[in-house]
Formats: structure tokens, sequence, C-alpha cells
């Protein structure tokens, strides 16, 4: 057994250290706004924050996150009225919508930081996260948005 | 607000009709001039439902892949019934044979033909369920229906200053025995629209932002085991044994099952089931694509288009006598294109949910055809169809691969075998190993050219693997005498000036896994087709988009290079350091109208490295009658991104008769610091709405092409264009 904190709710999970942090969250904890793209941190669908900062969960042991806080999509604060959560929705980003929560969690981390990023910044924080929808345009929009630059 | 049945009941969908007090109405669905209809017979069901606390329910009939027309549809239907858009919940329809695409006769989605195929037929079913209600209306303040009009959710007497909520009318009306007649003149004239033309958000954008939107891969029923699945490397190769028997006596693991073209893995625990699926060995049988090698095929393509004999080559398209024409012209300009295998890469690997018990079949799974997904489960279940519910999840990315339905059957055949519900999930990795590609293409075209420059004759020879049987069967190709339309769409010229023309497709077998790819074979036929067209303007020493507007007989095709050109400042663009390419494509069928989009896109060119950056891309789309514009324009961008993608680096290749890239991290996609900037402007042209999904996919690789020709005099004619080809061609 090992325990684990989840937006700020302490969990007892049944599974081995090596487990990754992704099918904790998915499969045993029912939390399925991460999402399960590769496996092998090349798409960034699974990020979560572990102590705030921006991790591929997918890669992630859960023996690592033990005596953490780790924070989903499901966990970020405001819920849809998150600032993020409605520039997302101004911007109308999402098209299938898969990698979403990935890229909301990613920029979150950003602002954390970076509360002003320019677009450079902006940019060079989000290529780790694929949208194969093309909808790019629209989260850098958003996270220019949440930022109070539009 | 709209809200998802599916989601909010998490896996479950709410009956239609029951237990909502109010009216619910059932429409015919027939299209009027249906030109592609096979005559089956108009079906009965019911689109709306209005609640007696005015909550209008619309069922979205179509899967959602992204494109948003589980917004559209329900919002056409509206837009007729003139209901107040925020008393509209939207409930993803059920599968059943009544929410059938009208021209396709099935639940299915593809062609960017959605919209346009539910169109009149929607339509008038929101106009049906308008006349009911004023009928109703009418008849309780005794006055002739004629004296009655409309607000959005409310039948309004102006006369006498009265009026009545469509939740008060849906309180006492009662539906007549026949519904009311429309005809497409009562519809609503578009100057009227409230809704169409307006930019209404997408009502699944707040769960998609959330994390609360629940694809099959986030589906857990009570009971359920998982699986995944290691299939055949080489199409059509079969498992002739396994180490299973030492797998399953792991904890954890609860059976090995061989299947036609696969072995799955069966667990209680995902990372259990994964571990195992790490350690499985499969020894494989030959196949007939065991020996395939993608970089010997692309020469042997190449020399099959030029020299087709002992070949099986089937007539396309034909216009005329091109091959006269070519023998009598003053002049032949030719050129050689070829395209690599490219992969859909959807974020969400393909899963699917199954629980097959004594009573039926209940499946969880995104899907571009849940129709088919109904048939196909019901066979490998071997129950009738009618046994099988199929609960259509939002896809995680569909771009024709989810027109395949292969991880349907396998979870249906896996739940089965071990008596339990599963979900049955790829890795990226086997989702990568078992790509159903756009197959690889190489293309000759000749050019004859009358005394005077003018295009007598145009032929267009195209080399690659059939697609039309791995999507559809035998059958089809037979019956469509031997015709590809998937690998020949768009491969004919009718918009350019040209006397005579001839497209061939010459039939490869190389044994691989084929797909519909977003775009299908228009991306590499215009790659081919406009990068022709630009070599002939070059040639000509004429300027691209003069040359074109020259070439160009239809008025919205010249409208469409106009806004482009002016969008991009044309011709007063710079030459210096940048290059800028133009170039065109057309999406849908002939008979049902085709949008056209026109591309110029602005390239930076680092020739010691061979690296290509998109500097800018602007886009005119003529869509006909945009619905939401700013869901057009959003999707337009995505197509030429996923155009952008395809041309600078997305390329699988084979050996051995297996795909040699294993994930995300060697199949390149474009990320955003590769993004352009890019203008879309969105051209009205008329009443219908036309294709927009796949609009514009094929008009960045030949632009780029372009580019780089008026940058530097030499022509990319190998996509993608990688750093390599780039520096070789330059060289």
């Amino acid at each position: 057994m090992a325990s684990l904190n989840v937006n700020g709710q302490v969990r007892q999970i049944d599974a081995s250290p090596d487990t990754p942090l992704l099918w904790v969250l998915r499969e045993h904890l029912k939390l399925t706004g991460t999402k399960y793209g590769c496996g092998v941190a090349a798409c960034g669908a699974c990020t979560v924050h572990l102590d705030g900062e921006p991790i591929r969960a997918c890669i992630t042991p859960l023996s690592q996150v033990e005596g953490k806080r780790v924070t989903t999509i499901e966990g970020l604060p405001g819920g849809e009225n998150n600032r993020l959560v409605q520039a997302w929705i101004a911007e109308q980003a999402p098209q299938c919508g898969y990698c979403q929560s990935g890229q909301i969690m990613q920029a979150a981390g950003l602002l954390a930081k970076t509360p002003k990023p320019s677009r450079e910044q902006i940019v060079a924080h989000m290529d780790g996260n694929i949208c194969r929808c093309g909808s790019y345009a629209q989260i850098v929009a958003a996270v220019e948005r949440a930022a109070g630059g539009r | 607000m709209t809200k998802n049945a599916t989601q909010a009941a998490g896996i479950g969908r709410r009956g239609f009709l029951k237990g909502s007090a109010g009216l619910a109405f059932a429409f015919a669905l027939v299209e009027a001039g249906d030109v592609m209809g096979q005559g089956a017979p108009a079906r009965l069901n019911a689109y709306i439902s209005i609640g007696t606390d005015g909550t209008i329910r619309i069922a979205a009939p179509a899967p959602e892949m992204g494109q948003a027309t589980n917004t559209a549809l329900p919002l056409i239907i509206a837009e007729e019934l003139d209901a107040d858009w925020s008393k509209v919940v939207v409930e993803t329809a059920a599968v059943a044979a009544a929410y059938d695409h009208p021209i396709f006769r099935a639940q299915f989605v593809v062609g960017s033909l959605t919209t346009r195929g539910y169109w009149m037929a929607i339509r008038t079913a929101g106009a049906q369920a308008r006349r009911v209600l004023i009928d109703a209306a009418a008849q309780r303040w005794n006055v002739p229906a004629g004296e009655l009009s409309t607000e959005p959710s409310a039948v309004v007497h102006k006369a006498s200053n009265r009026r009545l909520g469509y939740g008060e009318i849906a309180s006492f009306a009662q539906m007549p025995a026949q519904l009311p007649e429309i005809r497409p003149d009562m519809l609503k004239k578009p100057a009227n629209f409230r809704l169409i033309g307006r930019d209404v958000r997408r009502w699944d954008v707040p769960a998609k932002s959330t994390g609360k939107a629940v694809y099959a891969i986030d589906v857990q029923v009570p009971g359920m085991l998982y699986a995944t699945l290691a299939r055949s490397p080489v199409m059509g190769s079969t498992p002739r044994g396994h180490n299973g028997a030492e797998l399953t006596r792991r904890p954890g693991i609860v059976a090995v099952v061989p299947l036609a073209q696969g072995v799955a893995v069966v667990g209680d625990k995902i990372e259990t089931v994964l571990a195992a699926r790490a350690d499985l060995k499969v020894d494989w049988s030959p196949a007939p694509g065991s020996n395939f090698d993608s970089d010997r095929g692309r020469k042997m393509y190449l020399a099959h288009v030029r020299d087709p004999a002992g070949q099986k080559v089937v007539v396309g398209r034909r216009t005329g006598d091109a091959n006269a024409a070519l023998q009598s012209a003053a002049r032949v300009v030719s050129g050689e294109f070829t395209t690599d295998y490219v992969y859909h890469a959807q974020m969400e690997p393909l899963t699917c949910v199954a629980s097959v018990t004594a009573d039926g079949v209940e499946v969880w799974t995104g899907t571009q055809w849940p129709s088919r997904a109904r048939d196909d489960a019901a066979k490998a279940a071997g129950v009738p169809p009618e046994k099988v519910k199929v609960n259509m999840m939002p896809m995680g990315g569909g771009f024709g691969r989810r027109a395949q339905l292969e991880y349907v059957v396998e979870a249906v055949e896996v739940s089965k075998a071990v008596g339990k519900p599963v979900k049955l999930m790829s890795t990226r990795e086997d989702d990568v190993a078992n790509a159903h590609c756009r197959p690889m293409t190489a293309h000759k075209i000749d050019v004859g050219l009358d005394a005077g420059g003018k295009i007598a004759g145009w032929r267009h020879r195209i080399a690659a693997d059939l697609v039309v049987t791995q999507v559809y069967g035998q059958p089809r190709l037979d019956a469509q005498n031997g015709v590809d339309h998937i690998v020949m769409a768009h491969a004919d010229v009718p918009l350019y000036d040209v006397a005579s023309h001839l497209a061939e497709h010459v039939y490869e077998a190389p044994g691989v896994r084929s797909a519909a790819w977003r775009g299908i074979g228009a991306g590499p036929n215009a790659f081919a087709i406009e990068s022709m067209i630009d070599e002939l303007a070059a040639r000509a020493g004429e300027d691209p988009v003069a040359y074109r507007m020259k070439l160009l007989k239809d008025r919205r095709a010249r409208t469409a290079v106009e806004v482009a050109a002016d969008m991009a400042g044309w011709p007063k663009a710079s030459r210096g350091e940048t290059g800028f390419g133009i170039a065109m494509s057309r999406l849908g069928v002939p008979q049902l109208g085709e949008s056209i989009a026109v591309t110029i896109v602005e390239v930076a060119l680092d020739r010691a490295r061979g690296n290509i950056a998109v500097r800018n891309m602007w886009c005119a789309a003529d869509v006909g009658l945009p619905i939401q514009p700013r869901n057009i324009r959003h999707q337009v961008e995505g197509s030429l991104v996923w155009g952008l993608s395809a041309a600078l680096s997305e390329r699988i290749t084979f050996k051995n008769g297996a795909v040699q890239q294993q994930n995300l991290s060697d199949y390149e996609v474009l990320r955003v610091s590769r993004l352009p900037k890019t203008e879309i402007n969105i051209i009205r042209s008329g009443e219908i709405p036309l294709p927009v999904g796949e609009l514009g996919l094929g008009t960045v690789a030949p632009a780029i092409s372009n580019a780089v020709r008026a940058l530097t005099g030499k022509r990319l004619a190998a996509l993608p264009f990688t750093p390599d080809r780039v520096r070789a061609t330059l060289a």
C-alpha cells in the first residue's frame, strides 16, 4: 500500500512502487482527465503537477511521488472558473479535446512562475505538448488571455 | 446551458423519449435530390423533445471527433425550430437507423460530409416541429395558423399580443396523426437565421477544458478486466505460437488470447497487463508483405509511373483524349513526385470497452462508423445486431483511422473469450506498429501544350497501394469498376482550362495496411498537380498568381485566388530571403458541391541545414454557407497544420513489411514552435454548407514546394521535405 496526496486528499493505493503515476491516477483513482498518449514523455497528454511543477505522469513511478503533492486537472483551483479554463473556453481551443488537460496543466505551471510570459516563452514552454488537431494558435492565445495579455 | 447526457450519466445514455413530460417529434429523414442514396426506405425516430419546462432536447446523430458537428447539427435543428439555444440540451444519439446519415445510410463520418449530408433532413425535422407547435397554438387561440409567427422558443400572435412558450405548448399539444409536410421553400430564409452564421460556442468545450469529457479510454464498467494486444507486424500474418502459458502464471494475468491477427494479454490491472505485454513473445507466420521495403518500393513505384507496362492500370478520371493530345502537342512538360507513408497519430490510442453477456453485447468506443461497429460486434459475438448496444464516445482524434474497426471486433472477441467486460487499449507503440497508413505514392504528370502555350492534354499517372479494399472490402472496388476513389480523389483538374485529361491508377500491392487519412488522396494529388501548375507558370516565365488567373475558368476559384493574394500582399511580396508559394485544393464530391481553398505560404530556408521554416500562411476558404465561422477557421487551421506537419516531417518507413517507427518520439508531428502565423478568410459563396473538416490540407505541401522553387529555382518533389532531401535538392 502506498499513500498518495492527490488534489489535497490522501489516498491509499494498492499498486507496486514502479507503477506509473498515470495508471494510478486514471485506473485506480478514476481521475481520467489525465490522458495516456505515448507513455514515453513525448506528447504531454499526461501532464500533472508534482509539488506545483508540471511533470509527465507516464514516466513517473509511484515511488517518486510518495510524500509529495500531486495535482491533476480535476484539482485545478476554481474548476471551470479557473482563469486558464475560462481562457480555453473563450478561445474555443479544444477540438477533439484529448490533449487539452495536459496542455492546461503545462500552461498552469508556466503562469505560476511567470505570470506575464512573452509569446516566445509560451511557445518554448508548450513545445512538449502535442495537439494533433492543430489547435496550437488557440492554445497560445488562451495562455496569453489567461495571463491578461488579451 | 447544454450538456452531454452521456457525460452527465457517466456512461449511460438517457432514453430519449422516456421519463420526460412533453412532446417528442418523429421525423422521416429523406434527403431531397439524394444523389448517392441506394433507395432505402425513409425511417422514423425522434430528434427533438420539448419538456414542459421549456427544455429542448436535441439529438446529435453523428460521432464527434473534434469537428464540432455535435454542435453544428443540433444548431441547425434549433435554427429551424426557432429554439432559444440557451434552453437546448444536446444529447448523443443512440446508434439506430433513424439517425443514419441520409446519403451514407449509416451513422458514418467521413469525407467532411456530415453537415452537408444531414443539412436538408435536419432542417426539415426542425421546421416540422416548429409547425406542430404553431398549429397547436393556433388551435388553442382559435386563430388561423397563418397569423402566427415564432420568436426564440415562443409562438406569437401579434394581432392580439399573445405569446406561448414552447414549454407551455408542450403541456397541452397533441402530436398530429400525420406530420405536416415541409417543402424546401418553407424553410427559413438565410437572412432570417438567428444561429447559423453566428459564432455560437461549442457546447463540448467546457467539459474538454476541465478533464470531464469521457472518451472510450476513460470508461470503466463493474468487473472489467484490462487487455492489450500485440498485432501482427506484417498485415495478414498470424500467430503460430506465443509464450502466453508462461505469462498467465504471473499474478494478475487472467488469460492470453490468440486472435486472427494478434495475441491479447488480459489481466485485472492495466499496469500488470502492460508489463506482461512487454514480455509477450509471438512467432508470426510469413505474409505477402513480409519482404516489403518502402525505400525500394518508392523507386519501383516511380519506375511504374514512367512505364506501366505489365502493371494493372485503372482509369480513374477521363475527359477527352489526353493521350492523343500529348502526341500532337507542340511541347510536353513532365514532372515526377512522390509521397511517403503517413500515420494518423490520433492522440487517443485505439480503445474499445466491450461486454459480452448471455443477453447480448455492449460496447463503448470512439468510432467514425458506429453502425458498422454494431454489425461487426454482432458478427464477432455471434448475435443479431439488435442485441448490440454501441455507446458513441467522443473520439480523441479520428482522421480516418477510426473508420476501420478491428479494435472493436478484437475487444468483443476478448470479452467473449474471458467472459467478462474488457477494456482493450493499444499502447502507442502497438498503435504505431499497427499503423494503417495513407499509402506511399509516385506520380508522373505529362502536360501537352499547344503552339500558343495552352494546355491541350494532361495525363497524371499515380502508383499507389489500394485503400478502398481495406476500408470497404473488395466488392466495393469491383462495384466501382476498380476505381479507388480514396487514392484517386481530386486527381482531376476541372477548375483549370485543360482541354483533355486522364488520371490513371497503377495498382501497387506491397502487403501493408492502408487507410483513409485526413484529406485522403487529394493530399498527394494536389501536391503533384499544384506543383505542376507552378512549374508550368515558371517555365512560361509568368507570375504564379497571374498564370493561375489566366488558367482558372471557375468563378469561385478565381475569387479565392484573389482573396488569398490580397491577404498575402501578392505581388508586392518581397523575394529576398523568403519565398512565396501558392496552391489550391478542393474538397467534396461534385454532385454535392465542393469547397475550395487557396493558400499562400511564406517560407524561409536554411540552405546549409536543409531546414524549412514556414513564417506565414494565408488561406482563403470558400465553404458555401458557413454554419459556425469561428469553428470553420479552427478546422481549416487544423487542416493546414496537418498539411504542414506532413510536408515537413511525417514519414513511416517499412522494412521486412513492418513499420520502423516506434512512438511519437520518432514519428514527428508538428509542435507549436513550428507553427506559422496563420490567417484564414472564410468566403461565403452560397446557401448550402460545403465540406470543411479536411479543407486546405492539400494546399500546404505544394505551396511550400512552390515557394522554395521561387526562392532557389529548385523543385522539392518528394514528401516529406526532410532536411536531407532539401539539401540533396539544393545541391
